[in-house]
């Protein structure tokens, strides 16, 4: 196995570079390392973000030098990536298109399919969180159906809603708060996953499974507002 | 306690502390403080901890008035006109607002943000550890967003003292932006020496998430797409204009454009100060070097303490300062190369 690369992102930051595609296995090494840090409990390390192909690991530069951690990280880095135990998986709720998903009839268009398929086929898929980034909460998944991956849309929009369940490229994704994108709106989940005044505030972590089950539009304003009064509507299944 | 209402105010003008921390993993970004040395002077003028929560002030006019009790404050950073019910308030000293009085500050006229730091703090719920406004995450307090007319916040009641305190101003040294290339500095090859050796105008555009900069084209031969990776505080990104974006406290925790450079973690005060039309440039240092910087600045925001002194008002006291020759000791500890 190649190394990792070290970057430094400023004198308070650094990133352990495994790749720069996106890649399963480099994920996997990723999100292996952010555990191992947690486990080790490295001094000076204030907090990691893994991303699909690096770990960014924030420090503190009166703790640890660079020197020494980049040292410290490459040594971890060494260790075996072991398999995962303990996956928790997430069951999230989605209407589908209509005024929920308004890009789904194009989306089997460009495939040559029926929505029904394309939702049979996002349903289907095993995901898997890569990392959360951009807004609160926004999980970027690996895992789509190949079959249904669509490039981004030429114009991205300037503000997508709440709760958006889209598709770009080969990435899926589990958005929490309104936000321009350009990607496919496929549908929305009631599921926050992030509520600011919700005890965890985050319900989901880079590395947990995600599957996705359809339920019909008049089902979601319930679970909608049982999601704001701080309820996951996400189901847990421990695995 | 008492309060502090809101009597005037621009948009840029929010509560604000080091910053929320541990949730950056989670999308979460941190927020605080654009300028934490003017943050730390406030706070260590009012008594507080040098990092605890204070009002940020952006560039236009603000206005306080003392509610069910007096209050005292100091005022750090932006060079601005103010005054306590007709008697000026300088930078970096402490004044009394008598219940019912009004702090006025006019906008500023060198810099861009201003702390008023007030003694025994601002009462609010921390979430994740603090206090910072991040209004897109619906998150601060006492209010998660921008301060608005009308806002009361409840803050510390204040003690009756001798007499004000005050910290000696420094000029912000006009040295170049400090720089660790990277990390994504060999992707754009000859690029870098475009970034290092331009100058650079800061884009009216600028907010809190990022400060813009026009200038000459920084092209990146792979293109302005990568697959994500983190971000900082700091980070300088370079999206398909060839136009540089310096991340500011409200950055996104990742970002999918190529990042040629990080602004070190003691200039990000200096830069934030930079107002919209001003001109910079960027001198790349060692990581070694940067954290060299980075201790010496912990050590001046630790040491500010034991700076402070009596505020002017008797002539004794000027007599005594200049004795002492106090003027230029906070300049030296911030301005070494």
């Amino acid at each position: 196995m190649t190394p990792p690369r070290i970057l430094p992102s400023g004198d308070t930051a650094l990133a352990v570079e495994f790749g720069r595609s996106i890649d399963p296995a480099v994920n996997r090494q990723v999100l292996a390392l952010d555990r191992e840090v947690a486990r080790e409990a490295v001094t000076g390390v204030t907090e990691t973000v893994p991303t699909y192909r690096s770990l960014l690991v924030h420090y503190d530069p009166l703790r640890i030098d660079f020197a020494t951690l980049s040292e410290k990280l490459l040594t971890l880095a060494q260790r075996p990536v072991p398999a995962q135990t303990g996956i928790r998986r997430w069951r999230v709720p989605v209407v589908y298109g209509g005024e929920h998903g308004i890009d789904l009839d194009d989306v089997a268009r460009a495939h040559n399919i029926s929505t029904s398929e394309v939702i049979a086929k996002h349903t289907g898929g095993d995901y898997r969180v890569a990392m959360i980034g951009f807004t609160p909460g926004f999980a970027y998944l690996g895992g789509l159906d190949p079959a249904i991956a669509t490039p981004r849309r030429e114009t991205p929009r300037t503000e997508t809603p709440a709760g958006t369940i889209s598709i770009g490229g080969v990435q899926a994704c589990v958005q929490c708060l309104a936000a321009p994108s350009g990607w496919h709106l496929l549908g929305r989940t009631p599921v926050r996953t992030f509520h600011p005044h919700r005890d965890p505030v985050f319900l989901m972590e880079p590395g947990d499974a995600i599957t996705f089950h359809a339920i019909k539009a008049n089902e979601f304003a319930s679970l909608d507002r049982a999601a704001e009064q701080g309820e996951a509507v996400a189901e847990l299944i421990a695995s | 306690m008492s309060k502090l209402v809101v009597v005037t105010t621009g948009p840029a003008t929010s509560v604000q502390d080091a910053g929320r921390f541990g949730a950056q993993r989670y999308g979460l970004t941190t927020s605080g403080a654009m300028d934490r040395v003017s943050l730390a002077m406030a706070n260590t003028l009012a008594g507080n901890s040098p990092l605890a929560a204070a009002i940020e002030i952006g560039p236009f006019a603000t206005a306080f008035t003392a509610r069910n009790g007096a209050v005292r404050v100091a005022l750090s950073g932006a060079a601005r006109a103010a005054d306590v019910a007709g008697s000026p308030l300088l930078t970096n000293e402490t004044a009394l607002i008598a219940e019912g009085e009004t702090l006025r500050l006019g906008a500023a006229r060198n810099g861009m943000f201003s702390y008023l730091a007030i003694e025994g703090g601002i009462a609010g719920e921390p979430v994740f550890g603090s206090l910072s406004v991040n209004a897109r995450a619906d998150l601060g307090s006492p209010f998660p967003r921008p301060l608005q007319v009308g806002d009361a916040l409840d803050v510390g009641t204040a003690q009756i003292a001798p007499h004000e305190r005050a910290l000696d101003t420094f000029d912000i040294p006009q040295a170049p932006i400090r720089v660790v290339m990277g990390p994504q500095d060999d992707e754009f090859g000859a690029a870098c020496d475009v970034f290092l050796n331009s100058e650079w105008r800061i884009s009216a555009t600028s907010d809190r998430m990022g400060y813009r900069l026009e200038g000459p084209k920084v092209v990146h031969p792979g293109g302005h797409n990568i697959v994500s990776d983190g971000a900082v505080h700091g980070s300088i990104q370079v999206p398909g204009n060839g136009q540089p974006i310096v991340l500011m406290a409200d950055h996104g925790t990742t970002g999918g454009y190529p990042k040629i450079a990080t602004v070190i973690s003691s200039d990000l005060g200096r830069l934030a100060q930079a107002q919209s039309g001003a001109i910079i440039r960027f001198k790349a240092v060692s990581v070694e070097d940067a954290q060299t910087e980075a201790r010496k600045l912990a050590k001046f925001i630790h040491d500010l303490p034991g700076r402070l002194h009596p505020a002017g008002g008797s002539s004794l006291n000027l007599v005594e300062l200049q004795k002492a020759n106090v003027a230029g000791v906070a300049v030296n500890a911030i301005d070494e190369p």
